[in-house]
């Protein structure tokens, strides 16, 4: 029987170290929506996704009022809709319809965001892949809570550099569409390198086609959590730490895949994964960053953080995997710059810059996130700083991602606050040496050697 | 049919923490005892000076649902100056039991 010192630090960790489920994502599948009428197609998309997700919203609360822990975001993930609007699309504006009716059914449902306006072009894109990539910046401009993004590159095909030439200019074009809301449109826009499938984490979620007709995804958090346990450890060697990680990582993945599986039932909608990931919010005690810094960093930044990342991501899947039957999407630490208090301080105080953020992605279980550029910054540049985070994915087998927001009107030394979640964030310097010869070249990065495993 | 009768009835687990006073367990298990829901374990101590107690109780012959007794207790905790949570034992016992 459960005794009361087990239900004190349970509740202790959900009352004072913020541990929460953060996100349960619905993937469902649009392909049986499809038609070649784009009022058809739109009429076809709002009814499936009301339809399924109807009960979403209402269960999270229920599950979140009877088991006493917050389940920060209710959330749907759709099929990438260069698939679905192939067919009737024919330019990017009709593209941008769907975008609308995507909001609106987000909208309906209640959830805060929606993700699955994507395309999926790491060896070529199709017309219809194109028209969607050219639509985005019209299409995160018109809507609130639609999220894109847009594979690039993987270990199997290599990358498609013209999609990064594109995807450049696109987050360009996106932050100058947006520039009213200091060019939020960038915030929920993911280019990634070998892109999950089953990913149910913002702004990088979308419905794989390998997935069923609906499923249920759950992203657990408790970066708080890890950093308490770790002050228990202070002055202990690495068996130790990795220890505290593991057996923390373990007890807050068990929650999530509780809450997944409830839901799952409740919604009579299968249960997919659970999300192993540490994901920080701006507020204080929730921050990746201050467990790398507890474990003896004077800040994050510091010589020894790319191996203290690397053991806290490790130990995170070494402690979950065990605590849940199925595991995927993203699944480790996220070190996004403007969610996480910890990564503010450290780039204001000069100890964390794009390079060493770039060094970290290779251990981390993302990439380059929710870092804010000076708005002059140009297409070529970005697309060399996605085609460098997509060669580590490529080359490491491993998910990499680029959220940068080039932030219209804003230089070095200046702060943008984007609100919420996203927080806000100091603008980074970046390398102004061109690589616009490199990047014009076109054509495709072939796979890399060790993908050839047949 | 094996599955239906193997399948344990779900357990509330009830937490009070705040500031020692008389009558609290008095109280609570009143309550509990107007609304049929049977009390199987308590165990109290004191964790950082406050005053922590926690039942083991059934609640499934109680007419109340799980989200209005929630609230009544959570109600009788203010009046007390005490938290009074309800939670659904699974999230303990996954947490802690392999």
């Amino acid at each position: 029987m459960i005794n009361i010192f087990e239900v004190y630090e349970t509740n202790k960790m959900i009352e004072q170290e913020q541990l929460d489920v953060r996100t349960i994502t619905m993937g469902i599948s649009l392909l049986d929506c499809c038609d070649a009428d784009l009022a058809t197609l739109n009429r076809n998309i709002y009814e499936k996704i009301t339809r399924s997700a109807r009960d979403l919203v209402s269960v999270g609360r229920d599950i979140e009022r009877e088991y006493g822990i917050p389940i920060v975001n209710k959330r749907i993930s759709v099929t990438p809709i260069a698939l679905v609007g192939g067919r009737a699309c024919t330019c990017p504006e009709d593209f941008v319809t769907i975008a609308g009716t995507l909001d609106d059914a987000a909208r309906a449902t209640g959830v805060n965001y929606l993700g699955g306006y994507s395309a999926l072009v790491s060896k070529g894109m199709t017309p219809a892949d194109e028209h969607l990539i050219r639509s985005i910046p019209m299409a995160l401009a018109l809507t609130e809570r639609v999220c894109s993004s847009v594979n690039i590159g993987s270990t199997k095909t290599g990358i498609n550099m013209d999609a990064v030439k594109l995807m450049g200019e696109m987050v360009k074009e996106t932050a100058e569409a947006t520039k009213e809301d200091s060019s939020l449109g960038c915030a929920k826009l993911v280019v990634f390198c070998n892109a999950p499938d089953d990913n149910p984490f913002m702004a990088g979620a979308f419905h794989g086609v390998t997935e069923a007709d609906a499923v249920i995804h759950v992203g657990v958090s408790g970066p708080g959590v890890v950093k308490r346990a770790l002050e228990t450890v202070r002055g202990e060697n690495f068996e130790v730490l990795c220890e505290t990680v593991k057996k923390t990582a373990f007890k807050v993945t068990r929650a999530g895949q509780l809450v997944a599986q409830e839901a799952s039932q409740r919604l009579g909608v299968p249960f997919g994964i659970v999300d192993l990931s540490l994901a920080p919010t701006p507020s204080v005690g929730d921050s990746v960053a201050e467990i790398l810094e507890e474990m003896g960093l004077a800040s994050v930044g510091a010589p020894g953080t790319t191996a203290a990342l690397a053991l806290l991501n490790d130990q995170v899947k070494k402690g979950g995997v065990m605590a849940s039957s199925f595991v995927g999407g993203l699944s480790g630490a996220f070190i996004p710059v403007s969610e996480d208090q910890g990564m503010i301080d450290a780039v204001n105080r000069g100890a964390l810059t794009m390079e060493k953020l770039e060094a970290m992605t290779c251990v981390c279980s993302v990439g380059l996130d929710m870092i804010a550029i000076p708005g002059t910054t140009s297409a070529a540049t970005i697309a060399g700083i996605i085609a460098d985070e997509a060669a580590i994915g490529m080359i490491n087998q491993k998910t990499t991602a680029v959220r940068l927001i080039p932030v219209v009107g804003k230089d070095v030394g200046d702060a943008v606050e984007f609100g919420g979640l996203l927080g806000h964030a100091p603008v980074q310097r970046v390398n102004t040496f061109s690589c616009e010869a490199f990047i014009n070249r076109g054509g495709r990065i072939p796979a890399p050697i060790h993908s050839f495993k047949n | 049919m094996y599955e239906q009768m193997s399948a344990p009835i779900k357990k509330t687990i009830i937490t009070v923490v705040g500031k020692d006073t008389v009558g609290i367990i008095a109280k609570v298990c009143t309550y509990l005892a107007e609304n049929e829901a049977n009390v199987e374990d308590i165990s109290q101590t004191i964790i950082q000076g406050f005053f922590n107690m926690m039942m083991i109780v059934d609640t499934s012959r109680s007419p109340k649902s799980f989200g209005e007794m929630a609230g009544d207790l959570e109600r009788i905790g203010d009046e007390l100056g005490l938290k009074i949570r309800c939670q659904h034992e699974d999230i303990f016992t996954k947490m802690h039991r392999i």
